[in-house]
């Protein structure tokens, strides 16, 4: 039976057999690569095969004579060859050219961390991450410090970058620049940014080279894009121990478009009563905000409106250091309005267009007294005591357009053109003193994105600025280069020329200034796989023209920054657990304000590290973060004028002890009241280190304060709740 | 002698032709795909499918299975590069879906390739991705709520969704018994449409109710 079987197969095979030709061969790439798992077809036939993983293939076919065979394989151009098949053993080798695609192009990234799902390659951190930051209390700025070039700065907000000043760093949202990011600076408390990170699906922290798009910062930017249409309608709710919020945020039935509106208060008046202060608050810090957004999807785009309101009011007391009876009294009232509208649109035929128009007021009242113990103003009667018994009221308007069109060249490179346009309108009244500054601010701009292959991309860029109030143009170029060495490994080397105005409290005095210029070099090596992102670069950075305020206001200030940075972030060798550690090595001098030297600016640390542990656990529905950051001290001055010899001397210095800060927070996702609840509790400095940002002097120099945070820790409870009318929708179904 | 018989069978009706070259090729693309033990071999019939489907330029079916058995390579090699598999079934998705439009199948295997590209990394991907494969199960719901494929994979997922995320074991199991349900009805379209999942679904069921 069996031999029959065998027999009548063979047979069979016999049959087949005869009139069947072996085809062979190999595919590669342009570099001789092997390429697997390429299709080999013979056009309209099913005969064919895939290449091993050698390369290799080989495949039968009963098909005769003129054929046309098909390789293909996704990345790269599909080829065709006519053969004739006549004999029965046939030899075919194939070179395939890779297509210039997105996903596969090498991407500048030198100077920038990505954030967000878009291009995956590119990705260090997500949206996400913002809000599961341990100890960051959901502050876009804290977790951005978690990454190397930022330093650990506490006494004041903004992001000091390589050896950057705080305002050296502006934030933009869908393209156009923020005036006031952060609440209205106090003394020695660093504030945080006003805008919540659920607004964005993207974050782009770049530390320098970056694009000729942005401008008017020396050390960096962090571009916000804000989200699109929400993916449900939802009601949600927020309860915490310093603020209350509501909000509600609508999708139309088609989809097509949104609408929202959100409301916070936040009083920290329980707060201060369990945890104490280090100052006396004799006005509890009161906030009010307020936002709304539409969204509209359009033919090929989207347009978005984002606005928000926030008025706040604070009032607080510390000891004065020069006088043991006297007491200094900083009260502040800010009211801020920001106005976002963003159109962006495919046009067809490779253009794409992005419109943005800006609109914010700030108006910020700040009243400083000295007060005796009785809290009760003290008129000043000596010069020292004047200078701390004073009325600011200042206005700072911004109006802003911008205009951005993209034309696809070849492939997937771009040409990019456009231009802005602000007006600035500044009006301080110090004590009765009006000083107004007016500037019309214009910038043209064009860059090319040029995807030479998918191994080698160019980024070519200039920026031309002119600025009413200086009267004064100038023109910055731009130039990135990436090169891929390997799968998931890249070189990108950057070089840029960075202008930024100086700060309107030097512009408000009599004044030639131009602006303050920084140069830019950024090496960059970056090796990523899917869950793994080592990232190793380079930099070296030189001021020039930086503002000096002695003897007279200039532009004679020079500096210097270079250092080395490190960052790795891994999910994947610890199942469940997400970590990232980063390191910055900063070396850096400036001569700038009243600095008698080259010195090592007061908000530099040489070395800053820190590490961000995540863990979600499932069963429990819970997250565990932790963030740990070190830096080494930072060098401290009492910067004196000696009457003697008219000029700025040091009269004292120091270094302030090492930085340390662990924070922890852990999310919980339950439900309450058929919501869907995340519970959050956080506490920064869990160890409660020492810590010491750096000390003010008395003005005759014999005592030095330290300054350190108001409270040691924070802690944070909050829920915040959301009902999702889409979702229960869902409910309803899965029932049926 | 039952071995002889089949033989003769596809002897005789290999040389006499009742099936026209189009039958008969996706019957041995359904063969090999039964037989398909490792990664390498799917792959191989997922390529198969593929040239049939491009030989026949009108016909939607190879292109979804060269879809399906691609995607089942993501799952058969541990080692798989599950984006880059994610992206290849997409393309033939896109391919399908431009012949057959508004298929439930073909949303289905949509919302299968999205979840496999979640598990990469879910943390970060379950807003993006986890959107994509919700948005793949409503538009299948539109197309065919009685295909019981829909509710067998929308439950999959969800069982690993956390409770507090609108997801959870209980709301897998109801999924299940929907699709154990509806696959007792079901007739595909013919014999070569998708029929696959009822042993699946069952299973599923089994798992989530002990």
């Amino acid at each position: 039976m069996k031999y029959l079987v065998v027999l009548l197969t063979s047979f069979f095979a016999f049959l087949v057999a005869h009139g069947q030709v072996k085809i062979n061969g190999s595919v590669r790439d342009m570099k001789s690569r092997i390429v697997a798992g390429a299709n080999i077809v013979i056009k309209g036939s099913y005969d064919g095969t895939t290449s091993d993983s050698t390369g290799h293939f080989s495949f039968k076919t009963m098909e005769k004579a003129e054929q046309t065979i098909v390789v293909s394989n996704i990345g790269f151009k599909s080829v065709e060859q006519k053969i004739t098949i006549d004999k029965e053993l046939m030899e075919l080798n194939f070179a395939l050219k890779e297509e210039i695609s997105e996903l596969k192009a090498v991407v500048v990234t030198a100077g920038s961390f990505e954030a967000g799902d878009k291009k995956r390659a590119s990705t260090v951190l997500s949206s996400l991450d913002v809000v599961t930051t341990g100890g960051a209390n959901a502050d876009i700025t804290s977790v951005l410090k978690t990454l190397p070039g930022a330093q650990q700065v506490g006494e004041q907000e903004g992001l000091f970058v390589r050896g950057g000043a705080g305002y050296e760093a502006k934030q933009f949202i869908d393209g156009t620049m923020v005036n006031n990011p952060f609440y209205s600076s106090v003394p020695d408390i660093a504030q945080r940014g006003r805008f919540s990170p659920f607004l964005f699906k993207g974050t782009v922290f770049s530390t320098g080279g970056y694009s000729a798009l942005y401008g008017q910062a020396l050390s960096s930017v962090v571009i916000l894009e804000s989200i699109d249409l929400p993916d449900q309608s939802q009601v949600s709710a927020s309860l915490s121990t310093v603020f209350l919020g509501a909000g509600f945020q609508e999708l139309a039935k088609n989809k097509k478009s949104s609408w929202g509106i959100n409301y916070g208060y936040t009083n920290v008046w329980p707060y201060f009563q369990i945890v104490k202060q280090g100052v006396d608050y004799f006005k509890i810090p009161e906030f009010h905000s307020a936002d709304a957004n539409f969204r509209i999807k359009t033919k090929g785009g989207m347009i978005k409106y984002y606005t928000t309101f926030s008025k706040n009011d604070l009032g607080l007391r510390r000891p004065d250091i020069d006088s043991l009876n006297l007491k200094d009294a900083f009260a502040l009232n800010n009211t801020n309005w920001y106005n976002n509208l963003s159109w962006r649109e495919f046009l067809g035929k490779g253009w794409k267009m992005n419109l943005g128009l800006s609109y914010s007021t700030d108006k910020t009242i700040i009243d400083q007294q000295l007060q005796n113990q009785q809290n009760i103003p003290v008129d000043g009667g000596n010069a020292w005591m004047k200078t701390k018994t004073y009325s600011l009221n200042n206005l700072s308007d911004l109006s802003q357009i911008k205009a951005v069109f993209d034309k696809r060249i070849s492939g997937i490179s771009i040409l990019r053109f456009g231009s802005e346009y602000m007006y600035a309108y500044n009006k301080s009244i110090y004590n009765t003193l009006p000083i107004v500054l007016k500037d019309h601010f214009v910038a043209a701009f064009a860059e090319a994105d040029l995807n030479i292959t998918n191994d080698l991309a160019l980024k070519l860029g200039a920026r031309l600025e002119q600025s009413s109030l200086l009267n004064k143009a100038n023109l910055a170029p731009r130039l990135a280069i990436a090169y891929k060495t390997g799968n998931g490994t890249q070189v990108s080397i950057a070089y840029g020329d960075f202008y930024q105005k100086p700060e309107n409290n030097q512009l408000m005095f009599p004044n030639n200034l131009g602006y303050t210029k920084a140069q830019h070099f950024i090496a960059n090596y970056m090796k990523v796989t899917t869950l793994q992102t080592f990232r190793v670069e380079a930099f070296y950075k030189k001021y020039e023209d930086l503002v000096k305020t002695f003897p007279n206001l200039n532009n004679d200030g020079t500096g210097l920054a270079k250092g080395i940075e490190l960052f790795w972030r891994d999910k994947k060798t610890i199942k469940g657990m997400d970590y990232w550690i980063s390191y910055s090595y900063l070396d850096t001098k400036r001569d700038y304000l009243n600095y008698p030297q080259s010195l090592q600016p007061n908000f530099a640390a040489n070395h800053t590290a820190s590490i961000v542990l995540k863990r979600f656990i499932t069963k429990i529905n819970t997250g565990f973060n932790f963030t740990y950051t070190y830096a080494t001290g930072r060098p401290y001055y009492n910067i004196r004028y000696e009457t003697t010899h008219s000029k700025y001397t040091i009269a004292d210095q120091g270094k302030t002890i090492d930085y340390h800060n662990l924070g922890f927070s852990l999310n919980y996702l339950t439900k309450i009241f058929k919501s869907y609840a995340v519970v959050v509790a956080s506490i920064t400095n869990v160890l409660g280190s020492n810590q010491v940002f750096g000390y003010n002097y008395s003005l005759n120099g014999t005592y030095k304060e330290a300054i350190t945070p108001v409270a040691p820790r924070f802690f944070f409870i909050g829920c915040f709740l959301s009902w999702g009318v889409d979702r229960r929708q869902d409910a309803i179904n899965n029932n049926l | 002698m039952k071995h002889l018989l089949v033989i003769t069978f596809l002897m005789v009706t290999g040389l006499v032709s009742a099936q026209t070259k189009y039958e008969s090729g996706m019957a041995k693309g359904f063969e090999q795909m039964k037989a398909a033990k490792t990664a390498e071999e799917m792959t191989a019939t997922a390529s198969f499918f593929e040239r049939i489907a491009d030989a026949e330029k009108d016909k939607w079916l190879p292109y979804y299975y060269a879809a399906y058995a691609n995607y089942l390579t993501g799952w058969m090699n541990p080692n798989a590069d599950k984006d880059k598999v994610g992206d290849k079934s997409k393309d033939l998705i896109t391919k399908a879906e431009i012949l057959e439009k508004n298929n439930a199948d073909l949303f289905v295997l949509r919302q299968m390739v999205a979840v496999m590209q979640l598990t990469v990394d879910p943390m970060s991907r379950f807003q993006s991705y986890g959107a994509q494969a919700t948005e793949a199960i409503e538009n299948a719901k539109k197309a065919d709520a009685t295909n019981p494929r829909i509710y067998l994979m929308e439950g999959r997922y969800k069982m690993n969704v956390p409770e507090a995320y609108g997801g959870g074991k209980e709301i897998g199991k109801a999924l299940f018994i929907k699709s154990v349900e509806l696959f007792k009805t079901y007739k595909p379209a013919s014999e070569m449409h998708p029929s696959w999942g009822k042993d699946q679904a069952e299973q599923m069921l089994e798992q989530v109710s002990k």
